[in-house]
C-alpha cells in the first residue's frame, strides 16, 4: 500500500469521526425545533461538553486533506465558495451561541441563540451533503484542477436530496443520540414518537439517494461500494425498528454504523479520486495527481499514527466522565 | 475592484479581527490557570470560596473571547483554499503540514480539555480539573507556535526546493527550528501575557473603583495581573528588539520599510519622524537621530544598514522587473504606533503597580484616585492596537510576496473568483463580525457588572 493510499484512509477516517460525531451534533440542534425553553437546555447540555472537540473532526479533516492532498483542498474550497461561506456563518453563529445563551437568563436572548444554534446546526449538515454528493457526481473542472463553473452548478436536484438526506439522516441520529443521553422521560418519550416518522423519512430519503446515486454516479461500478450501500440501508431499517421497540443503546449503534458506512461508501465510490471532474474523466482529481510529496506524506503519516489514537483516547474518556444522562429541570 | 484587492481585503479584515481574541485565549489561559492554582493550594474555607468564584469569573471572560477566537479561526483555515487556492496548490507541501499538526496536537486538546474545564468542576477532582485548563492553556500556544512555523515560512523560506513549480518541503525539522520562529513566536506569547495581564489590569481597576463588596479580592488580583503584565511587557520589548535586529538579515526590506530608511547608510540615523514620498522613493522631511538605528541594529555605532532602495535593484536583479517595495507610510507608522503604544502600556502598568502594592490604602476610601479608576476601561483598546499594527507590519512587509522570493500574493488568489462574489463574503464576514463583537463585548461588560467575588458559598 502506498502513502497515497494510506492518506487516502486517513482522510476517510477523519470525514467518518466527522460525520459520527459532528452528525449528532448537528441532530441535536435540528430537533430543537419548536421545543420549549427548558427542553431546548437539555438538548444543548447533552452536547454541551463535547461540541467543540467534535467540530475539530471538521478542522482536522480540513488541516489533513490541505497537508495530504493540497489540490484536493485547493479546488474543492474554492469551488465551494459562496457555500462555505455561508456554512461559516452558520458555524459561527452556532459557535458562538453555545457560549452566550446562558449568559442572560431573559427569555429572548436564549430564543435568538437557540435559533442561531438551529441554523448552525441545519446548514452545515445540508451542505455537507451538497459537497459530498458534488464531488461524486463530477463538477466542471478544468485541465489546470479550476473550477469552471458558478455556484448555481452546485444546486444540481440529486445534490439537494443528498444535502436533504444528511439533514434528515443526522437529525435521526441525533433523537437516538438523545435517547441515551437524556432522563427527562417526557422528552424521551416525544422523541420515540418523532423518530418514528424521521426515521421513516430519513430511509425514504436514503433510499431514494441511494437509488439516485446509480443513476447520476458511476456509483454502480464498484461492487464494494455497493454492498457498502446496501448495508447502510439495513442499518438504518434496524435502527428505525429499534427506536420503535426503545432498544435505546442499540438504535444509537446503528445510526452511527449508518452514519460510518455511508462516510466510507461515498469514499470507495471515489476511489482514487477525490473529486471527479465532469467535462473530462482525466482532469478529476485523484489522489495522485492532487497529493504532497512522498517525504511529506511519510513525515505526516508518522504524525498522524501516533496522535490520532492518542486523540481518541482523550476523547473516550471525556466521553466516559459525561456519561451520566442529563438531568431533568 | 478585482477579486485579488478584495481577497486580500477580505482576509485583512478577518484575520486581524482573529488576532483581537487570540493573544487573550494565550495569556488568559494562563493567568486563570495560575490563578486557579492559587486556588488549589489555597488554605481557608471562606478564601476558597473567593478564589474559587475568582476563576470561574476570570473563566467566563476567558470563554467569552476563546469562543470569539475559535470560530474565527476557523474562517481563516478555510481562507487558504477559498481564496487563496493558488497558493494552497503551491504551498501545500509545506503549510499543510504545519497546519495538520496544529489541528491533530493543539486543537484536539484545546476542544477537548476546555469542555471538560466547564463542565467538570463536580465531575473531577480538584488538581485534575486545574490540570484541565494548564492543558488549555498548553495546547493554545502550541497552536500559536504551528500557526507561526507556517507563517516564519512565508516570511522567511528555509528546508524547502522547487519542484515542478511547487515549493517542496526538505526538512520539517529545518521548518521548525526557522530564526524566524523565535521572533514571531517569542514577540506574540509575551504580547498574549502583556494583552490579558492588561485586561485584567482594567477589569480589576473597574471593580475595585464600583464593588464594593469585591474590592478585596480584586486589589489582590490587581498585584498578581501587574506584575504578569510587566513580565510581558519586558518579553515584548526584549522580544521584539532581537528580532528587528535579525530582520536586518532575515529579511532586510522589510526592517528598512519600518524605519523609512531609503538609502544605505553607515552609520544610519534613526527616523522619528518622517514625511515619506513612496513615489519618489524618499523622504520629503524627516526628523533624525543620527547614529542610532544603527545602533539598535548593530550594538555599536558603526555598521552598514541596508537602504530600501539598494534592496529594491538588488530584487530587480534577483526576480526581474517589478515593484518590491511595501507600503512604507503604513509600515513606518504602524511601527511608531506599536512601539509608542507599548510604552503607554509600560507606564500604565507601572502607575497601577505602585497603587496596588504601595497605596493599598487609598484605594481602599473614597477620593478622586478610585474614582480615576473607573475611567480605565478608556485605556482598553491599548494593546489591541499594538497587536494589529503589529501584524500589519508582519504582514504588509512581505509584500508583493506571498512567500517572500517564492511567490507573489497576486499570483495565489483563486482564479474562479469573480469580485461579485468577494464582495458579497466581504460584507457578509465584516457585517457579522461587528454585530458579534458589540454582543460579545456588550455580554462580558454586564457579565463583569453584575458578578460579586464573596464569601457567600454557590447556590
Amino acid at each position: 500500500m502506498d502513502l497515497n493510499i494510506i492518506w487516502f484512509v486517513l482522510i476517510v477516517v477523519l470525514f467518518t469521526g466527522f460525520f459520527i460525531l459532528e452528525g449528532f451534533d448537528y441532530g441535536v440542534g435540528i430537533l430543537m425545533i419548536g421545543r420549549s425553553e427548558n427542553e431546548r437546555t437539555q438538548l444543548i447540555r447533552s452536547i454541551g461538553p463535547v461540541w467543540d472537540a467534535n467540530e475539530v473532526w471538521m478542522i482536522t479533516a480540513g488541516g489533513a486533506a490541505f497537508a495530504a492532498f493540497p489540490h484536493f483542498y485547493a479546488t474543492m474550497f474554492s469551488t465551494f465558495y459562496l457555500a462555505l461561506f455561508l456554512m461559516l456563518v452558520a458555524l459561527i453563529l452556532r459557535g458562538v451561541a453555545f457560549e452566550l445563551r446562558g449568559k442572560f437568563s431573559n427569555r429572548d436572548w436564549k430564543l435568538i441563540w437557540d435559533s442561531a444554534i438551529i441554523f448552525g446546526s441545519l446548514v452545515p449538515a445540508l451542505l455537507w451533503g451538497v459537497a459530498v454528493a458534488n464531488l461524486l457526481r463530477g463538477l466542471p473542472i478544468d485541465s489546470q484542477m479550476h473550477y469552471a463553473g458558478n455556484f448555481f452548478n452546485l444546486l444540481s436536484p440529486y445534490a439537494i436530496l443528498a444535502g436533504v438526506t444528511f439533514v434528515l439522516l443526522f437529525a435521526f441520529h441525533g433523537v437516538t443520540f438523545l435517547s441515551i443521553r437524556l432522563a427527562d422521560e417526557r422528552i424521551l418519550l416525544d422523541l420515540r414518537r418523532k423518530g418514528k416518522y424521521l426515521g421513516a423519512a430519513a430511509w425514504i430519503f436514503y433510499i431514494a439517494f441511494i437509488i439516485a446515486s446509480v443513476f447520476e454516479t458511476d456509483v454502480m461500478s464498484k461492487f464494494v461500494g455497493v454492498i457498502i450501500f446496501a448495508v447502510a440501508a439495513g442499518c438504518l431499517s434496524a435502527s428505525w425498528d429499534f427506536v420503535r421497540s426503545g432498544k435505546q443503546c442499540s438504535s444509537f449503534v446503528a445510526t452511527t454504523a449508518t452514519v460510518a458506512l455511508t462516510t466510507v461508501g461515498l469514499f470507495v465510490a471515489l476511489f482514487p479520486r477525490l473529486m471527479v471532474s465532469s467535462l473530462m474523466p482525466e482532469w478529476s482529481l485523484t489522489i495522485y495527481n492532487s497529493s504532497s510529496t512522498p517525504d511529506t506524506l511519510f513525515i505526516m503519516t508518522i504524525a498522524a499514527v501516533i496522535l490520532v489514537p492518542i486523540v481518541l483516547g482523550y476523547q473516550y474518556w471525556t466521553y466516559k466522565i459525561f456519561k451520566d444522562r442529563i438531568k431533568p429541570i | 475592484m478585482d477579486a485579488l484587492i478584495l481577497s486580500r481585503l477580505q482576509f485583512a479584515i478577518t484575520t486581524v479581527y482573529h488576532f483581537l481574541f487570540v493573544p487573550v485565549t494565550l495569556g488568559l489561559s494562563i493567568f486563570v490557570a495560575l490563578l486557579e492554582t492559587w486556588y488549589v493550594n489555597s488554605g481557608s474555607y471562606e478564601e476558597r470560596i473567593k478564589l474559587k468564584k475568582l476563576v470561574k469569573f476570570f473563566g467566563t471572560i476567558f470563554l467569552i473571547n476563546f469562543a470569539m477566537g475559535v470560530v474565527t479561526g476557523i474562517v481563516q483555515e478555510f481562507h487558504f483554499g477559498m481564496n487563496w487556492s493558488e497558493y494552497a496548490r503551491f504551498m501545500g507541501d509545506i503549510f499543510g503540514a504545519p497546519l495538520a499538526l496544529e489541528a491533530l496536537t493543539a486543537f484536539f486538546i484545546e476542544s477537548t480539555f476546555i469542555g471538560l474545564w466547564i463542565f467538570g468542576w463536580d465531575k473531577l477532582s480538584e488538581k485534575i480539573h486545574c490540570l484541565c485548563i494548564w492543558i488549555v492553556a498548553f495546547g493554545s500556544n502550541l497552536s500559536a507556535f504551528w500557526i507561526l512555523v507556517a507563517n516564519s515560512f512565508m516570511q522567511h523560506p528555509v528546508g524547502y526546493e522547487i519542484q515542478d513549480g511547487r515549493a517542496v518541503m526538505t526538512s520539517l525539522f529545518d521548518l521548525v527550528t526557522n530564526r524566524y520562529v523565535l521572533g514571531e513566536y517569542s514577540h506574540a506569547f509575551f504580547a498574549g501575557m502583556t494583552t490579558a495581564g492588561f485586561l485584567v489590569i482594567v477589569v480589576c481597576a473597574w471593580k475595585i473603583a464600583t464593588d464594593e463588596i469585591s474590592r478585596e479580592m480584586f486589589i489582590r488580583t490587581l498585584r498578581r495581573a501587574v506584575l504578569y503584565s510587566l513580565l510581558g511587557i519586558f518579553g515584548v520589548i526584549f522580544s521584539g528588539h532581537m528580532h528587528a535586529q535579525y530582520l536586518a538579515t532575515g529579511n532586510p526590506m522589510k526592517l528598512a520599510s519600518f524605519e523609512a530608511l531609503w538609502e544605505t547608510e553607515d552609520p544610519a540615523p534613526f527616523a522619528v519622524v518622517a514625511d515619506i514620498n513612496q513615489d519618489a522613493r524618499k523622504n520629503d522631511a524627516e526628523i533624525t537621530i543620527p547614529y542610532l538605528f544603527t545602533f539598535m541594529v548593530h550594538n555599536s555605532f558603526s555598521g552598514e544598514v541596508r537602504g530600501i532602495n539598494d534592496l529594491q535593484r538588488e530584487a530587480v536583479e534577483k526576480y526581474g522587473a517589478g515593484n518590491y517595495i511595501p507600503d512604507v507610510r503604513g509600515m513606518f507608522w504602524s511601527f511608531r504606533i506599536m512601539v509608542g503604544t507599548g510604552m503607554l502600556l509600560m507606564c500604565i502598568v507601572f502607575i497601577m503597580g505602585i497603587l496596588s502594592f504601595f497605596c493599598e490604602k487609598k484605594l481602599r476610601e473614597v477620593n478622586c484616585l478610585r474614582c480615576a479608576l473607573k475611567f480605565m476601561p478608556v485605556l482598553l483598546p491599548l494593546p489591541f492596537i499594538a497587536n494589529s499594527v503589529g501584524w500589519y507590519i508582519a504582514e504588509a512587509g512581505r509584500q508583493p510576496w506571498i512567500v517572500v522570493g517564492l511567490q507573489k500574493t497576486a499570483q495565489a488568489v483563486s482564479p474562479n473568483l469573480s469580485s461579485g462574489e468577494v464582495w458579497l463574503t466581504l460584507i457578509g464576514f465584516t457585517g457579522i463580525y461587528l454585530i458579534l463583537a458589540v454582543v460579545a463585548v456588550f455580554t462580558a461588560v454586564s457579565f463583569i457588572k453584575r458578578t460579586i467575588i464573596n464569601e457567600e458559598a454557590e447556590s
